[in-house]
């Protein structure tokens, strides 16, 4: 079957980002951009269902600017087979994102789309679960464990206070949680074979993608600081303190 | 027009129980401001409507007793929102994995965006969120037909449980789609506070080395009458089930004391803690971030201070 999966470009995990000072969004200008990490946990996991023989083509997509080509060749260093990226400027929300998939999903008829369980700049943990409700499939959010069982796929899902198993019929979507898989990282001889594996670009408004949104960003702020207290010197003058000055305890 | 709010409750055997996350959803509802009407869906609701119906604040509470909506899968319960969606101006759900699942389903099948963790009401369509892992906060407005917002537990308290009384509805929905099936469930059983309601919470990290170092995490948390959380590393270590984990891939919280042991304080761990009231860090190196956050900070071999600290609170607190 064939699987395609989902890649977004974001601003590294490990960089501490500044909000500009207009308030208008976040300082991207030279700071360093990767695949977001729930995005490389996806990948990780078409490449296995590939690995073991149930999954024959993965394609690999990524809804965003020229760039993120880079992200879609990381994908098919890590053994993705093709990539298409719909390229725009314009940072759309998650549901343009969910239209955009949509189209490719019309057009690839895949049997499972896995995304990231959220991105790690907006943070909004959308785009799955409305690309499900746009295909009308059924969804697995937040995956621990997937496995496909003839036309049926079971995933094991993070929930509220321990774990839960859920049989969704194919086509599917899923989401990935942290702990699905532990990503590879790709070797230098597929760095270079990727290179020539094919990869098509076209648009938002070739696919009839409408990209408007009802939600607008009005303003962009740091959050409130939380300062460094004191150091204690000791166990006993921690107590004191948490019991007598904080009166947490 | 009124406010729908979509009710997460727990399920133990014959009795249910709404969600902490459920309550303080319910105030971020009545910040906005309009009649609010509570969604129960799900088989044997019976006493859990009744209780519901003296929820302060709730004008209706709309129950779908059906064993379609049981454990509240996202495709089920999603059409079920939409048939009744005509009537609303705000739909709402708790950011739980349940309202986290369902959400953005719902969003989309009506053609509208969705905005995720709200962490405040600035009026009917402008509301707060934190993005970057809580490195940024966003304010954002919406004109669609309804919003759909799903709310941070931890940045609105709780309404009380009674002075209410609401009309109890039963509604039929559009049933059962046939797309998924709930297989099973499992919880690991915790006699300690929920991390999300917990007052103290005690939080280990990889400096506790091993799986029996975390474990010391649980006698000093249950002198404290807290609850024990950990840090992705120490779960991906396999010192901590993953459910304890608190940052921005697991739990959100706010308790009042929260004391980080062994933990350095990653950017990730940091935004799923710095809301809490007081911050209390025990670690050895003395350049660890977590020390810029911590109100009190201890430097040194959490070996020989977890003892101390121990012996400490016994005398401390009688």
């Amino acid at each position: 079957m064939k699987v395609l999966v989902a890649v977004k470009r974001v601003v590294d995990y490990n960089v501490k980002v500044r909000v500009k000072a207009d308030n208008s969004g976040v300082d991207l200008a030279n700071v360093k951009m990767s695949m977001n990490p729930f995005c490389e946990i996806a990948v990780e996991e078409a490449v296995r269902l590939k690995e073991k023989g149930v999954v024959t083509e993965i394609v690999a997509v990524s809804v965003g600017p020229t760039a993120a080509q880079e992200q879609l060749r990381t994908a098919l260093a890590l053994g993705a087979d093709r990539a298409i990226l719909v390229e725009t400027n314009e940072e759309l929300s998650s549901l343009a994102i969910a239209k955009s998939l949509k189209a490719l999903v019309d057009k690839e008829q895949p049997q499972l789309v896995i995304l990231g369980k959220q991105a790690i700049d907006s943070d909004n943990n959308q785009t799955g679960q409305m690309l499900a409700a746009l295909t009308g499939y059924a969804q697995g959010t937040f995956a621990s464990k997937v496995e496909v069982a003839g036309d049926k796929v079971n995933v094991t899902r993070e929930i509220d206070g321990g774990l839960q198993t859920v049989a969704l019929n194919l086509p599917a979507i899923v989401t990935t949680d942290l702990r699905l898989n532990e990503p590879r990282y790709a070797s230098l001889p597929n760095i270079m074979k990727a290179k020539k594996k094919p990869l098509d670009v076209v648009t938002p408004d070739a696919l009839g993608v409408s990209t408007s949104s009802t939600v607008k960003t009005v303003k962009v702020e740091a959050p409130a600081a939380r300062s460094a207290g004191i150091k204690v010197k000791s166990v006993a003058e921690l107590v004191e303190k948490l019991k007598n000055e904080a009166k947490v305890i | 027009m009124a406010i729908l709010l979509i009710a997460d409750y727990q399920s133990t055997g014959c009795s249910a129980a709404l969600a902490p996350a459920t309550l303080s959803a319910l105030a971020a509802a009545r910040q906005i401001g309009g009649e609010v009407h509570l969604l129960l869906a799900g088989s044997d609701l019976g006493d859990l409507a009744e209780r519901a119906c003296r929820l302060d604040g709730v004008a209706r509470v709309l129950l779908a007793d059906d064993t379609t909506y049981d454990h509240l899968l996202a495709e089920n319960l999603s059409a079920l929102v939409v048939s009744l969606a005509p009537h609303y101006s705000h739909i709402l759900a708790p950011a739980t994995a349940v309202g986290r699942d369902c959400l953005p389903r719902i969003a989309a099948l009506l053609d509208v965006d969705a905005v995720s963790d709200v962490i405040a009401v600035l009026d009917r369509d402008t509301f707060q969120r934190p993005i970057y892992a809580g490195n940024a906060i966003a304010t954002v407005r919406c004109d669609g037909p309804v919003i759909v917002l799903g709310t941070r537990p931890t940045a609105f308290d709780p309404i009380a449980t009674e002075g209410g009384s609401a009309v109890l509805e039963r509604i039929g929905g559009p049933g059962d789609l046939g797309l998924s099936r709930w297989q099973g469930e499992e919880h690991p059983d915790f006699e300690r506070p929920a991390l999300e309601s917990a007052k103290v919470i005690v939080a280990g990290g990889r400096g506790l080395q091993t799986q029996e170092g975390f474990a010391a995490l649980y006698p000093l948390a249950d002198r404290l009458q807290g609850a024990v959380g950990a840090s992705l590393a120490a779960v991906d270590a396999g010192f901590a089930p993953a459910e304890l984990q608190i940052g921005q891939s697991g739990r959100i919280v706010a308790p009042e004391l929260y004391l980080a042991v062994g933990i350095s304080g990653a950017v990730q761990h940091v935004a799923g803690m710095k809301d809490a009231k007081v911050i209390a860090a025990i670690n050895l190196d003395p350049d660890a971030p977590i020390f810029e956050i911590a109100d009190y900070g201890l430097q040194g071999d959490l070996f020989e201070l977890l003892p101390e600290l121990m012996l400490e609170l016994d005398s401390a607190l009688g």
